[in-house]
């Protein structure tokens, strides 16, 4: 039995296009290594309790309605109505620059963009002007000249917002929602994540990152498509330059006219047989975290915090890189899901804590050293987050932590690399007829830009005129 | 199906691609995409529905005689005239 399309990975990208090939009416199968869908963005069971993997914020957020905005978008090509989602938009958010011990800079937003704007008048009047005009010059989702994905994002703040500190800060948020890249980004990417955070903005759906994955599912499913789990592919098949199927790391083999691949770029090159890559490929991406989350004793509110996220650097200079030592604690984020605003709080409260880290150093420790590196790294992470938010540690019931090599055993990225490689494949092609990358690697990060890749290729391929899978 | 019934199958696929659009006050004679949000790819997704709901192919020259609903009536009378009339979103 021949498919139209195979899929590797049930992750948002892959779910996204499995959506839409089935609904076009095609024979099409997800095909996922783990035993849990979600991929980066997934769930997980501990000591009887549910915890996430990703999703912190589900960015892009609009009101209902919205015309014209990614969100709307996917809603409508997944055929999801805004009001299932449930989504609980966020209080307030902030992004924090420490420049001394007794020295912080705090920028305030939420989804009201004018709150944003009062924060920078408070912080630095005179840079008002020069704010307003950088927002009105942001590249827009589809209109990013070639120049702007040239152009670093630093260099172009830098003409509209003379006070270095303000651009740092405003660095902060867009490079941890989603930069490939160590510490700048595009123009035209920054125009994108902006947009996506500050301009639109941040929710939750009720129930977390599962109830958005039960959806996606429940969507495929009802059109006809069919999810395979614990059907990892261990070659891509193909003959004189085209793709013929898959081989499955069982032994079995598929035959498609079709792959979607979110595998990532070199990940995928290796499943068709290219040399596995080096370490220090300069595709495969730096950029991987430790996340702690802790399941606390009372709310964050009730502890005194009231932020949603904090995006926080406690030295002067942003430290979005790969570090040197094993994390990178004066860099992080902290997320507290229950001060989004719900009707539906979560069963317990929750915090998570989340920093750069050094992929090699924690690939390379026995299980001994892991565990006792991993407390380690956490206390360090809690106690700067500490200093940004409210006393986490007296009031932890459980906690549970993973690492860069976490991220690589259960989404297979190399690297652990969360946003993928730095260079992305934007039009989805790749050397073989009828393969296809979707996800990370085709150039869209995060939740809503993994989706709207995952549409945005299978549209395309349903409607490529030639080779295509009429 | 009859032209009453052809309207029908039209919001119903509309009403399957664009959950939150409010349908009751379609006007016949005025273009969709003037009514409600649709853009060039939801277009695509109700020639699609045709498809696979009735059979009906319509090439990419004919799109532009699906702009209003008096317009699908039209063009799909014929097309649609043995079909029986499928509803998955406005049942009930
Ligand atoms: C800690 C953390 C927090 C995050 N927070 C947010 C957030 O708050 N907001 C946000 O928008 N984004 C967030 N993200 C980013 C977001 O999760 C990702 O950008 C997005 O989920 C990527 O989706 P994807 O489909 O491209 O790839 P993936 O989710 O990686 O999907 C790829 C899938 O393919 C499977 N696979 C790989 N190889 C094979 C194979 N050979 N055979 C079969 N299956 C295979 C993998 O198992 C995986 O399930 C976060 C990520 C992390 C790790």
């Amino acid at each position: 039995m021949r498919y139209d399309a195979l899929i590797l990975g049930a992750g948002m990208s892959g779910l996204a296009a499995g959506i839409r090939l089935a609904q076009a009416g095609k024979r099409v199968a997800v095909l996922e290594r783990h035993y849990l869908w979600g991929g980066l963005n997934s769930f997980y069971k501990r000591a009887g309790r549910r915890f996430e993997t990703g999703l912190h914020a589900l960015t892009n957020f609009v009101p209902k309605g919205t015309p014209n905005v990614p969100l709307t978008r996917i809603l409508r090509q997944l055929r999801i109505s805004h009001d299932a989602l449930r989504l609980a938009p966020q209080r307030h958010s902030k992004s924090a620059l420490r420049l001394s011990s007794d020295e912080t800079l705090v920028l305030e937003y939420s989804n009201d963009p004018a709150r944003m704007r009062a924060s920078v008048e408070r912080l630095f009047p005179a840079e008002t002007a020069g704010f307003e005009r950088m927002v009105a010059a942001l590249p827009g989702y589809s209109d990013a000249t070639e120049a702007d994905r040239t152009t670093s994002a630093r260099a172009r703040l830098a003409e509209f917002v003379r006070e270095p500190r303000l651009v740092e800060l405003l660095m902060i948020a867009p490079l941890f929602y989603g930069s490939p890249t160590e510490r700048d980004m595009s123009w035209a990417e920054y125009g994108i994540l902006f947009r996506s955070i500050h301009l639109e903005g941040m929710a939750r759906p009720e129930g977390g990152i599962k109830a958005l994955l039960d959806l996606l599912i429940e969507r495929f499913e009802a059109e006809g498509g069919e999810l395979r789990m614990r059907n990892g592919v261990a070659a891509i098949l193909h003959t004189h330059g085209r793709v013929t199927g898959v081989r499955l790391d069982d032994g079995t083999e598929l035959e498609c006219e079709r792959v979607l691949s979110s595998a990532g770029l070199v990940e995928t090159e290796a499943l068709c047989g290219t040399p596995r890559a080096n370490e220090d490929d300069p595709r495969i991406g730096r950029l991987s975290f430790v996340e702690v989350c802790c399941v606390l004793d009372r709310t964050p509110l009730e502890l005194g915090h009231d932020t949603t996220i904090v995006f926080y650097s406690d030295s002067e200079r942003f430290l979005y890189e790969r570090p040197e030592t094993p994390v990178e604690p004066r860099a992080g984020v902290i997320t507290c899901p229950s001060n989004y605003l719900t009707s539906a709080p979560d069963p317990e409260p929750f915090v998570r804590v989340t920093c750069p880290a050094n992929h090699g150093f924690w690939t390379s420790l026995d299980e001994t050293r892991y565990a006792a590196e991993k407390v380690r790294a956490v206390d360090a992470m809690l106690a700067a987050a500490e200093s940004f938010s409210f006393p986490i540690r007296p009031h932890i019931l459980f906690r549970d932590s993973f690492t860069p090599r976490t991220i690589e055993r259960f989404t297979g990225h190399r690297g652990g690399a969360v946003y993928g490689s730095p260079l992305k494949r934007r039009d989805g092609q790749t050397d073989l007829a009828g393969l296809e990358l979707i996800g990370t690697d085709q150039g869209l990060v995060g939740v809503v830009g993994a989706l709207l890749s995952g549409i945005s290729i299978a549209n395309r391929s349903v409607l490529a005129p030639s080779g295509g899978l009429s | 199906m009859t032209r009453d019934e052809i309207v029908l199958a039209i919001k119903d696929i509309i009403a399957t691609i664009a959950p939150d659009e409010e349908l009751g006050g379609l006007e016949m004679e005025v273009r969709l995409r003037d009514q409600i949000e649709l853009d060039s790819m939801d277009f695509l997704d109700i020639v699609m529905e045709l498809r696979k709901r009735y059979g009906v192919q319509v090439p990419e020259e004919d799109y532009m005689q699906l702009a209003t609903l008096k317009g699908c009536v039209d063009y799909l009378g014929p097309k649609l005239e043995s079909k029986a009339l499928v509803l998955t979103a406005l049942k009930g």
